[in-house]
């Protein structure tokens, strides 16, 4: 026993009352705490303070025995990278605590995460149900890719709660939402649609990228499952791609016999069943364990190691994007080639009430607003910014811009595009931490060429 | 609805450095099963599991190299802790015998699996100077606290600038 270990089993009282000081388990703990210290403690072998970064394929077994524990799910430890990384696992303990669920996967991409996330949940020939505000690029994997695995969307309009309740009726094992929407200033009653899909005994699943759960934390307001693009604020500084499913673990995956992938004894592991074995643990062990093997879409050691580093500042990086936002929009709003501009913090927005209730740390950093002049407009102002990057990504310390119409949103069709917020004179912000004034600037200069 | 259970880390933390030896009633032989995982993994990390299961017992049947005992009784002590791998309705039960045997087997924990709760065992116990824990799993709860968990992608809940706080002592577990 080492001397700290037999100071502490010295110590110890066997009452199991509270107050064993800042040790004591995270759920106490600040949220900024947690974003630095959440998953990693020094390295036990050298002490290395910041995460190593595990770049390694495989991992030795101590034997035989070890080897045939770890293929049987057993006991925890590594096999190999596909199906889990210290470096990645970190960051997935982060993450995990930061949105107050209990346990979290990672993935090569926020797409990846969407698939790992429905990949537990659904059979061939099976339904779900997603909001039609979303990111161009999931309704496209939605409509398009999914078909090919027998998974069937149906895009619903989910401030139509009767809709809602009908499409979950029709047998909708699932609902998929963002919770502050893609391209922007869009605010999603979350804990309206939690009270439909328990009802319903479905999974809400809320891509929670734009708000980070340092703006909202889906968990707190019913959703299950929680996925992210860690591409975005997470890592912050548009390096990696990268991506998470989060489960709040609080979802019976036995009650209905819906999700035998959970509840059934599953063959390539001799019959265990997850849900028996593993509890509130099993959605995320399944989605090591058969998701990430079998899908293979798993996150690069580094990619970890620098969205950790991102976690480590996201809430002072949050307050300085929607608080420079915040200007930009209001600037926006004055400006004579502007006709709208959809930003939820603004006092006109129809979602200024739900952002006071799910964001009230402030409102996001992706916003949209319309060009007098349509689509040529809105390519002329994306062309003509010198400090705004065009190009195809959000979240990140560097302000980004783009035309929605023309670029992200362009595989849709011209009602898919208006439904999503994505119109032919729409141009999408993603406001970065430099200073404001130059972002105005900037911005007023491209729209007088407009 | 009773109120949820609340154990600190140092509690949870000292019963599993300071127990050697657990008596799992209700492990089971067949390899596939939760039990049988539990105790595995327990072994791994340096603990004497005996399995209590009449059945095996019985049978003559030994489970991960321990001879299955039909009874806490047959048990040979020192049991420092009962793991009750049983349902609720059956923790009583257990209880009761683990308190009847306590002086005699030095009990000092009965550990009531995940899923498991008896408050009435448990007031039971108490009263009798054994400490109680019911509703976690010693193998979920070692991993939490040894870092392990995590490295599933788990939310252990630990935040802590120093080492680990439970590890497998030097002498403890398989020879490596």
């Amino acid at each position: 026993m080492s001397e700290e270990a037999k100071q502490e089993a010295g110590s110890e009282a066997d009452t199991g009352g509270d107050g064993d000081g800042p040790r004591e388990s995270g759920g106490g703990l600040g949220f900024e705490t947690r974003m630095i210290h959440a998953g990693a403690g020094p390295d036990p072998v050298t002490g290395s303070r910041q995460t190593p970064i595990h770049q390694t394929s495989a991992y030795a077994f101590h034997d035989a025995d070890h080897a045939a524990s770890l293929f049987n799910l057993q006991t925890f430890g590594f096999i190999y990278s596909r199906l889990g990384n210290p470096t990645v696992a970190t960051l997935e303990e982060r993450i995990a605590s930061l949105e107050g669920g209990r346990g979290a996967t990672c993935a090569a991409s926020g797409h990846a995460a969407q698939v790992l996330a429905f990949f537990p949940l659904l059979e061939a020939g099976e339904r779900f149900a997603a909001s039609n505000r979303l990111y161009g690029g999931s309704v496209t994997q939605f409509s398009r890719t999914f078909p090919k695995f027998d998974w069937r969307c149906d895009f619903v309009d989910t401030e139509d709660l009767s809709a809602v309740e009908a499409v979950l009726a029709q047998g909708a094992k699932a609902l998929f939402v963002e919770s502050l929407a893609n391209p922007g200033g869009v605010v999603t009653d979350l804990e309206a649609l939690a009270g439909l899909t328990r009802a319903a005994g479905a999974v809400l699943i809320v891509d929670n990228t734009l708000a980070t759960p340092w703006l909202c934390r889906p968990f707190e307001w019913g959703a299950d499952l929680v996925v992210h693009s860690a591409t975005k604020f997470l890592s912050g500084t548009g390096t990696v791609i990268g991506g998470a499913v989060v489960d709040s673990g609080r979802f019976d995956w036995t009650a209905s016999g819906r999700f035998p992938g959970l509840s059934e004894p599953e063959p390539a592991y001799h019959g265990l069943k997850f849900s028996e074995t593993f509890g509130d643990l099993a959605f995320t062990v399944h989605s090591h364990a058969v998701g990430l093997r079998d899908l293979g879409a798993s996150m690069a050691p580094m990619n970890a190691f620098l969205t950790l580093l991102g976690t480590e500042t996201l809430a002072l990086r949050m307050e300085r994007h929607c608080r420079n936002a915040q200007v930009v929009a209001e600037w926006l709003t004055e400006h004579p080639k502007v006709e709208w501009v959809s930003h939820a913090g603004l006092p006109t927005s129809p979602y200024r009430e739900l952002a006071e209730k799910y964001l009230p740390n402030g409102a996001g950093a992706v916003f949209t607003f319309g060009v007098r002049g349509g689509y040529d407009a809105g390519v002329k102002v994306v062309e003509t910014c010198e400090l705004f990057s065009h190009l195809a990504n959000i979240g990140d310390a560097r302000s980004l811009i783009i035309h929605p119409a023309s670029t992200t949103h362009r595989q849709l069709s011209d009602e898919q595009r208006v439904a999503a917020g994505a119109g032919p004179e729409v141009v999408r912000l993603s406001i970065g931490l430099e200073t404001v004034d130059d972002l105005i600037r900037d911005l007023d200069r491209a729209l007088a060429a407009a | 609805m009773a109120s949820a259970l609340h154990y600190s880390d140092a509690l949870i933390a000292g019963i599993l450095r300071r127990v050697r030896t657990i008596a799992m009633v209700g492990a089971s032989p067949n390899w596939k099963r939760p039990s049988n995982f539990a105790m595995k993994y327990l072994q791994e990390k340096g603990y004497r599991v005996i399995p209590v299961n009449p059945r095996a017992a019985s049978g003559g049947v030994s489970i991960l190299g321990e001879r299955a005992c039909a009874s806490l009784d047959e048990a040979p002590a020192p049991v420092d802790m009962v793991d009750v791998f049983r349902g609720a309705d059956a923790a009583l039960e257990v209880t009761r015998e683990a308190i009847r045997l306590r002086e005699e087997k030095r009990i000092q924990v009965v550990w009531m699996q995940l899923g498991v709760r008896n408050d009435e065992a448990a007031a039971e116990a108490a009263a009798a100077g054994l400490t109680v824990i019911m509703d976690r799993c010693p193998k979920i709860e070692y991993g939490r606290l040894s870092g392990e968990l995590g490295w599933g992608g788990v939310n252990s809940g630990v935040i802590s600038s120093r080492r680990q706080r439970l590890a497998p002592a030097p002498g403890r577990g398989r020879q490596r």
